[in-house]
């Protein structure tokens, strides 16, 4: 994997200025908004994103969400490093 | 029958005065006056009543939307609304004061204006001595509060060539963004459109120049192209009535900004209405939202549900029936007028400047 971003487990995140997560209520869905756009997040997205408040590391999210959801640490990890590295290239997301 | 979608953005237009006069500003030609501006009560039930629909984002707009006292007051009202913040400004009306208490407000984002990188191209636009000058203080004064900024710029023929200098001043300045928009040509633009429309190689030039800046990184662009020289439609507005409410100063409810040419149909207004009732029951928004008011060549058209038949004001405007194909489509039958008016765009008449 090329990792051009940085994340790491020790990264400690959180949503760049201008960048929030938001529960829509009326259409029920998870988006992010960002400067004159906003964007749906869908399937474990939110569900990582709302571990972010810029004191847990990324290692303390994956471990919460694999006792959370009694899944394997490995597949945790690897979707959770692959969103956070994604949204951080974007700016969306800064250490 | 089932509800049309709500609204997501939400263009606040709280009011038309402003200190320049930019030939090519987006306000319609009967301007209001400030005395049939709505209050701040009834831009807090707008914004409420907007939230409560399902619009997630609120851009301030004008006219200058900071000649209003009560714009600190509304942007606290969005965001506690959950309403994402955008201020789309001149900036020349900008001090420190002011700036810390729209952040303080909670003010998520700032769309900071500029006519040109030059001061006489900038002040041939925008009519306002010493305007540059304010606008680069003002970016500064932004930058330094770390609320994220997109600076915008119009482009037109006469300053089409300063793309690249434009990409550098915006990464001089530290915005996060660029908005490189080619005029639109309704109201004034329309007005002005022999003097501004450029030509084909201009054009060429311009996109050449904004993929050369997109291709450095480190700078997020949105290019907004001028669609006489396109020969598919643009998807105004994403679809009329489908993504975007426009409230003008005296609380017209518009599904754009340029609606209020539209002939024989009501203008709902805020203060007789709900803005629910409004986006889901009015005949203004009603009457091209969704496929079925459209004629050939649309009705058939694999596209339509892409573009939307493209520009009701720009058909109106061009042909004379806003439920006409939008004449940029070259199916439509009158495309040739749209290519008469690129042909006929070198005569150089004068601006006409933007006036009450």
């Amino acid at each position: 994997m090329t990792d051009q971003s940085c994340v790491a487990e020790e990264s400690v995140l959180s949503f760049a200025r201008g960048h929030r997560l938001q529960h829509d209520r009326v259409r029920d869905l998870w988006i992010v908004q960002a400067p004159e756009k906003a964007f749906v997040i869908e399937g474990s997205a939110p569900h990582i994103l709302r571990l972010l408040d810029g004191e847990r590391s990324v290692g303390d999210i994956i471990q919460q969400l694999a006792n959370e959801f009694s899944a394997p640490r490995e597949v945790i990890a690897k979707d959770v490093l692959a969103l956070l590295s994604e949204l951080t290239e974007k700016n969306v997301l800064h250490t | 029958m089932t509800l049309p979608s709500p609204p997501m953005s939400l263009l606040a237009e709280l009011t038309h005065r402003c200190p320049l006069s930019c030939p090519y500003c987006s306000n319609p030609l009967e301007l209001e006056r400030k005395a049939a501006e709505l209050d701040t009560v009834g831009w807090r039930s707008v914004l409420e009543q907007a939230a409560e629909l399902g619009v997630l984002q609120v851009h301030f707009s004008g006219g200058e939307p900071m000649a209003r006292p009560d714009l600190v007051e509304l942007v606290s009202l969005a965001r506690k609304l959950n309403l994402y913040s955008n201020l789309i400004t001149s900036g020349v009306l900008l001090d420190e004061t002011k700036l810390e208490a729209l952040d303080k407000a909670g003010l998520d984002h700032i769309q900071l204006s500029f006519q040109d990188v030059t001061e006489a191209g900038a002040e041939r636009i925008g009519g306002l001595k010493g305007a540059q000058a304010r606008k680069i203080e003002a970016a500064r004064l932004i930058r330094a509060s770390g609320i994220p900024m997109t600076l915008n710029f119009v482009v037109h023929r006469e300053n089409v060539a300063r793309i690249p200098e434009m990409f550098a001043l915006a990464r001089e300045l530290g915005a996060g963004r660029v908005e490189i928009a080619h005029t639109q040509y309704y109201g004034w633009g329309l007005k002005n459109r022999d003097a501004l429309l450029p030509s084909r190689e201009q054009l060429q030039e311009a996109t050449r120049a904004v993929e050369a800046e997109r291709a450095k990184g480190g700078l997020s662009v949105d290019y907004v192209t001028p669609d006489y020289h396109a020969d598919r439609p643009k998807p105004c507005m994403g679809g009329w009535g489908q993504r975007f409410v426009n409230v003008t100063p005296s609380g017209r409810v518009l599904p754009c900004h340029a609606a209020e040419i539209i002939p024989d149909v009501a203008f709902p207004n805020v203060q007789d209405g709900t803005l629910s009732d409004i986006w889901n029951c009015s005949p203004l928004f009603n009457m091209f939202r969704g496929t079925d008011w459209m004629p050939e060549p649309c009705r058939s058209c694999e596209r339509k549900e892409q573009d939307w038949g493209g520009c009701r004001c720009q058909a109106l405007a061009l042909t004379g029936d806003a439920a006409n194909t939008d004449p940029v489509c070259s199916l439509s039958p009158f495309h040739d007028r749209v290519e008469k008016a690129v042909a006929e765009a070198s005569e150089k008449p004068e601006l006409v400047y933007r006036r009450f």
